[in-house]
């Protein structure tokens, strides 16, 4: 297995775009990335592309995966997409990833993009179709309402307070106040205010839910072999996993993820982190967080935490940038915004930006060494876990 | 590179026009069971990684990676969707146990084509939708109503229903390539109803085949002209069914005791997604099938390849294909020469039918089963080294290669 290095990264502004097209923002978030390595990079030393995007609902574009390709720069190149709803994010560069470490190829470019201002009135009705048609889809749901059930199931088999979750919107949106991609960033928001924001369905309240958006990411991978063209930081990605729970959600655990669980440990394992002990390997986190409890149940399901004990840690300040164990310095989906599968760029390229010390205003104190991030996907089912290391 | 990649074991469903007893869900799990079985592998225990490959649109899902893992015996396991053909899924399996994570991987494709009654409006929504989209014609514009370009006839089954009559099917891209492909090289009409009348013979002798049938040149040249030049017989009609492969490093094949079959080399490549601005040369078969022999080491593939199975979804392709992919430099002259007996023995999509996504796996599954030995009546001789193309079908310009060799 060769390994692999990170040498650059690009994220666009992330908020309904009604200027630019998927392809336009997967050209702009290739452009970024290409033009951030240290050594410069030439569009033909790029050997393969992948690209991660979401449902092909969304843009009412059938294989989405071929229309991007001109954008993400994989024209006349191997290029290919790989798509698990919601652990895009960090499954692309998974994906990545194996085109690098198999030795396939030298240098490998994943484009995540997403476009859901296309969805018309609302991306939700893109999820419409994600349903089983025969024992789902009757009951008219939506993700909101499923989320609410796992909210629920979780806040009662721990017996969690919900001033305790609401603490995670609270940092979050803080801690994006700085990104320059930020959607929703607010430095004066409370506990009280999330508490008092509109009910969508209990418990789950507005300011507990991350905003749909528009935008794209990139980032570039290349093999041992050829870094020193690049640049001289050593920025490895150390480990990935990803694991898939039964369509079936009825009859799962709700409260506690395994699916995750088990996606971390292979992480962790080919990563040279302590199954047992995580937390004291790992620097900081960037944990799925689409809802403010899915922070902290994913941070569980990373076994990061004890279960149920996420939450007393994010109200104690734990999770803080500054904390012992931070998770989402970089603002995550609650406060930069939720392109599905551009999230890579706040759980995969953040990672990248903390260790090369690159993140500016929402740098982590006390040089990081390892960092891990997240994503969670399909009928809440999909986990998908990549770790970092700075060599 | 380290250690070879080895396909453990094959699995497929009987191919069939329409399958009202099946659903893609059965499909699956009939596939996959039947390579596990001959694998003898449990997916429980044994498999470390599955791959599905599937189109959103193809499936009617907004996710359709929800609905693989029960199946396939992925519960709580490494799985995932690739959105393109099987040998992208090859490719990716081959990948991901050549980074060490993986010892036994499992590639799954299916068609259930059937289940769309609108077939042309699905390819439809795979071009631009500001400048490509409006060229097939639009509901909002009355003037189309008028122009009779649905196919006369009742074709419904092969290229699906529409509720449009005024939209142009998709297809008729691949009529203006075929015109184009005929110009270019002097190839005539007649020759590439030969295509048909050898694909749909070879069939015949292919059991899970749907779309065998004898017929002459004149059949061929008589029948319906449906997107000119290409008549009824030119186009492959769709198919339903399913297909999984299990690939495996070496050392499991003799933990198995399997003789090996080699995945030696792969490939795939894009071409621009603007159809106006392609070249119409398959340019994509090329720049893959260059990867997948730098991969595998073939320097000559004339001399050194023994079988192929490329993409024949119309008639032209597979000489197009054949061309592209720097087999011969004159396709239809070898086809006069009978010289193309080695191509599409399973039938091809002509014969087997055109099942979307699986179209690869669909040859790479033939590929394997000569390779093995395992053919019956349609089983070639001294066969060393295969290879399988594929292509995503109207209005894509992405395909992809593999290449087999026997151990």
């Amino acid at each position: 297995m060769k390994k692999v290095y990170v040498i650059g990264a690009g994220m666009t502004l992330f908020r309904r775009h009604l200027l630019e097209n998927g392809k336009e923002l997967s050209f702009m978030a290739a452009k970024m990335a290409m033009d951030s390595v240290d050594k410069g990079i030439k569009r033909s030393d790029i050997e393969h592309v992948v690209m991660g995007s979401a449902p092909d609902a969304f843009d009412g574009i059938h294989m989405k995966g071929d229309n991007l390709l001109d954008g993400a720069g994989g024209v006349n190149k191997p290029y290919v997409r790989v798509f698990n709803g919601g652990g895009t994010g960090v499954f692309g560069p998974i994906a990545g990833w194996w085109h690098v470490a198999s030795g396939v190829s030298d240098v490998c470019m994943v484009v995540n993009e997403e476009k859901m201002g296309n969805c018309y009135p609302h991306p939700q009705t893109a999820f419409q179709h994600i349903w089983d048609p025969i024992i789902d889809r009757p009951l008219h749901p939506n993700l909101v309402w499923l989320f609410a059930m796992e909210m629920n199931r979780y806040m009662t088999t721990y017996g969690i307070k919900k001033e305790h979750i609401a603490a995670v919107s609270v940092k979050n949106k803080r801690n994006a106040v700085g990104h320059p991609c930020a959607q929703l960033p607010d430095e004066k928001i409370t506990v009280e205010d999330v508490l008092n924001s509109e009910i969508m369905a209990w418990p789950v309240q507005r300011l507990d839910i991350s905003p749909p958006s528009d935008g794209a990411a990139a980032i570039i991978f290349c093999s041992e072999d050829v870094i020193q063209k690049y640049t001289d930081e050593r920025i490895r990605i150390a480990g990935v996993g990803w694991n898939i729970d039964s369509q079936f959600w009825t009859n799962r655990d709700l409260a506690f993820p395994r699916y995750v669980a088990n996606a971390s440990k292979m992480c962790y394992q080919k990563a040279g982190i302590d199954v047992n002990t995580p937390a004291k390997d790992v620097d900081f986190a960037e944990p799925y967080d689409p809802f403010s409890y899915k922070e902290l149940h994913h941070a569980e399901g990373m076994l990061l935490f004890d279960k149920g004990k996420a939450p007393l840690a994010a109200h104690e300040g734990v999770t803080q940038r500054d904390g012992d164990l931070p998770l989402c310095p970089s603002g995550g989906l609650l406060g930069v915004g939720n392109p599905i599968a551009a999230t890579m760029g706040q759980k995969v390229c953040e990672l990248y930006w903390q260790l090369a010390g690159k993140a500016g205003k929402r740098q982590v104190p006390n040089d990081p060494q390892v960092g891990v991030g997240q994503a969670w996907g399909d009928i809440m089912q999909m986990a998908t876990v990549l770790a970092m290391r700075r060599d | 590179m380290g250690k070879k990649v080895v396909v453990l074991g094959v699995g497929h469903t009987d191919f069939n026009a329409i399958t009202p007893d099946m659903g893609w869900r059965d499909f699956m799990y009939e596939a996959c069971n039947k390579a596990y079985v001959d694998a003898g592998v449990n997916p429980r225990k044994d498999v470390d990684s599955f791959i599905t490959c599937a189109e959103d649109f193809y499936e009617g899902f907004s996710i359709f990676d929800e609905f693989v893992p029960d199946q396939v015996g992925a519960l709580l396991k490494p799985c995932c969707t690739v959105c393109a053909d099987g040998i992208y899924g090859l490719g990716t399996g081959y990948m991901q146990i050549k980074t060490g994570y993986m010892d036994i991987v499992s590639i799954e494709a299916h068609s259930k084509v059937s289940d769309l009654l609108t077939y042309g409006e699905i390819l439809n929504f795979g071009m631009d939708p500001v400048f490509e989209r409006p060229v097939v014609g639009s509901a909002e514009r009355p003037n189309y109503k008028e122009g009779p370009v649905w196919p006369k006839g009742s074709h419904d089954y092969m290229v699906g229903k529409s509720d449009e009559k005024e939209r142009v099917h998709p297809y008729f891209l691949a009529g203006m390539e075929m015109r184009h492909y005929l110009k270019k090289t002097g190839t005539t009409e007649e020759q590439c109803a030969k295509v048909v009348v050898k694909n749909k013979k070879n069939a015949f002798y292919n059991p899970y085949a749907d779309y065998e049938l004898k017929l002459t040149v004149e059949d061929v040249m008589k029948s319906d002209p449906v997107f000119t030049p290409m008549k009824y017989y030119d186009v492959a009609p769709n198919v339903d069914g399913a297909i999984c492969f299990i690939l495996g490093t070496e050392e499991k094949a003799k933990e198995l005791g399997i003789d090996p079959i080699y995945l030696d080399g792969f490939g795939w490549s894009s071409e621009t997604p603007w159809f106006s601005n392609r070249g119409f040369d398959a340019k994509y078969a090329s720049m893959s099938s260059k990867m997948a022999y730098k991969m595998a080491g073939i320097k000559d593939p004339a001399k050194e390849i023994d079988i192929l199975e490329v993409d024949d979804k119309y008639s032209y392709k597979e000489l197009q294909h054949l061309e592209a992919i720097g087999y011969t430099e004159n396709a239809a002259k070898m086809l006069d020469e009978d010289k193309l007996c080695n191509v599409n023995v399973s039938g091809g999509a002509l014969g087997v039918g055109n099942c979307l996504e699986a179209t690869g796996l669909q040859k790479s599954l033939e590929i394997v089963t000569q390779l093995r030995g395992h053919a019956g009546k349609r089983q070639l001789k001294d066969l060393n080294v295969g290879l399988a193309q594929s292509w995503r079908g109207v209005p894509s310009g992405s395909g992809a290669v593999a290449i087999f060799r026997r151990g």
